[in-house]
């Protein structure tokens, strides 16, 4: 709206980061963006699959970084 | 209120799907709120989201329960669940307890747990179908809530299907918290003790597929990591942790959809929300039992007050589930509501292991009862369902139904 028209939508960058030592397996970010996160099959500790997921899925990676039982998922919306 | 002493604790509500009108009350008032256990010992109430969320969070609000000074939550001398656990791996803190939990974690990664999905919805439907035969009107506790999640730890364990029932039993013994006495909990201890490591002999002789048969396997490989005495404990916690908290919640989670009817046929009309509405659902739970204890090893500041070291705080998620400071219109089931990160697994390091599989058997179940019965209505009024007293889980003692 007001903001300089550097932040155009498309151009929407969001990065994930995950702490993998905080994370105890719940498995929530799967469930809701399997394009981004997995599991390891020994430990079931987050496995970061894409740092920087397209626009489509920012909302869903949102949700599981706010549902996120020991919040060891870090979004920096800017980049 | 803190002038007139310690409350009572647990609450009793009015009627049986809304909350305790204390809820709302303390979290206003009194959100750190003296209250008194049914073993006669004092604790203290946290009832707001953030506090909750605080205390779960940080290791150093700790599970020894067994402490000397520590409140005692039962009315019986071994404390139940919490007694259990707090001597075990699953209960301690620290890196022991991560090392556990990643061992037994593989087990409920959500793949995993996805894969079993399809099995889960047979059983389920099985149970509807068997629940049909015998004619309406049905009670969809006995017939479907209680025994689904057993024949899903059984499955995990590798448990014959005959057996479920003794399980079930064992379950519901050790959960109690005033309805059984001691001495009937601890045959149930000991009986299940037997059965299980019976059983664990079985296995390592003829190991199968199932989370036992490799709990086994890692503890011959002798790596020092896992030993026999925390299979058991292991095995034990899934029964206890994993069977009663789903079968009350299946139970509830029908009455609570069907109380308003409404509800129930947006789900019928648009199935994609089954998701949503389970974490609705559990967020708004208004019997999910006990809450959550913690004992403070140090002076430790919660909701901007100091709690003397040696004090045992209590952390009801349920009435953190309902604080408008955390939820908007938080009276209000939002069948769609998203996000919902409400606090029904707990939250931290200690949250709920068997989230993702809980979370399948109850969308399972959903979508299975909207497929084989929409016509699916309560038998009696909301305001006529009965609690289920005395145990560590809230539930509804019967949900009758009718279709």
């Amino acid at each position: 709206m007001d903001r300089a028209p550097t932040a155009r939508k498309e151009e929407t960058i969001m990065k994930v980061a995950v702490d993998r030592d905080r994370c105890c397996g719940a498995g929530q970010c799967v469930l809701l963006v399997p394009q981004v996160f997995d599991q390891g099959e020994d430990d079931g500790v987050v496995v970061l699959l894409d740092p920087s997921p397209g626009g489509a899925l920012h909302a869903a990676v949102a949700e599981a970084a706010s549902v996120c039982p020991t919040a060891a998922i870090h979004l920096d919306p800017h980049g | 209120m803190s002038e007139s002493g310690p409350q009572e604790y647990p609450f009793r509500s009015q009627a049986p799907l809304e909350p305790p009108e204390q809820w709302e009350r303390l979290r206003q008032e009194c959100p750190v709120a003296p209250i008194r256990l049914a073993s006669g010992d004092q604790a203290l109430l946290l009832t707001r989201y953030e506090d909750v969320r605080q205390v779960l969070s940080d290791p150093r609000f700790t599970r020894r329960l067994d402490a000397e000074d520590a409140a005692r939550v039962t009315a019986n001398a071994s404390g139940g669940v919490f007694g259990v656990a707090s001597g075990g791996l699953a209960g301690g803190g620290g890196e022991a307890h991560q090392q556990w939990r990643r061992l037994v974690g593989r087990a409920f990664t959500a793949k995993r747990v996805l894969a079993m999905r399809p099995r889960v919805e047979a059983m389920a439907g099985r149970l509807v179908a068997d629940m049909v035969e015998r004619g309406s009107p049905a009670d969809l506790v006995a017939g479907l809530g209680f025994p689904l999640p057993v024949w899903v730890i059984c499955d995990l364990l590798g448990v014959p299907d005959a057996d479920r029932d003794r399980f079930a039993y064992w379950s519901d013994t050790m959960l109690s918290m005033t309805r059984y006495g001691q001495e009937q909990i601890d045959a149930a201890q000991e009986e299940f003790a037997g059965y299980f490591r019976a059983h664990i002999a079985a296995r390592r002789a003829d190991p199968g597929e199932d989370l036992l048969s490799e709990l086994i396997a890692i503890v011959d490989a002798a790596d020092g990591r896992l030993t026999e005495t925390v299979v058991l404990g292991t095995g034990q916690g899934l029964l206890v942790a994993g069977h009663e908290t789903t079968a009350n919640m299946i139970g509830k989670m029908a009455a609570m959809l069907l109380a308003d009817r409404s509800r129930w046929e947006r789900l019928c009309a648009d199935p994609s929300l089954v998701r949503p509405a389970v974490e609705e659902v559990l967020r708004f739970d208004a019997n999910p039992g006990f809450g959550m204890p913690r004992y403070l090893t140090e002076d430790l500041q919660v909701g901007g007050r100091t709690l003397p070291r040696g004090s045992t705080v209590v952390c009801s998620m349920g009435a953190a589930n309902r604080d408008e400071g955390a939820f908007e219109h938080a009276d209000a089931m939002d069948l769609g509501r998203t996000p919902n990160a409400h606090l029904a697994f707990g939250v931290g390091p200690h949250s709920c292991l068997g989230q993702a599989l809980a979370r399948t058997e109850l969308q399972a179940v959903l979508e299975v009862l909207l497929r084989d019965l929409p016509t699916l209505e309560l038998a009696v009024p909301p305001g006529a369902l009965a609690r289920r007293e005395g145990l560590l889980v809230g539930g509804l003692r019967q949900v009758p139904v009718s279709w």
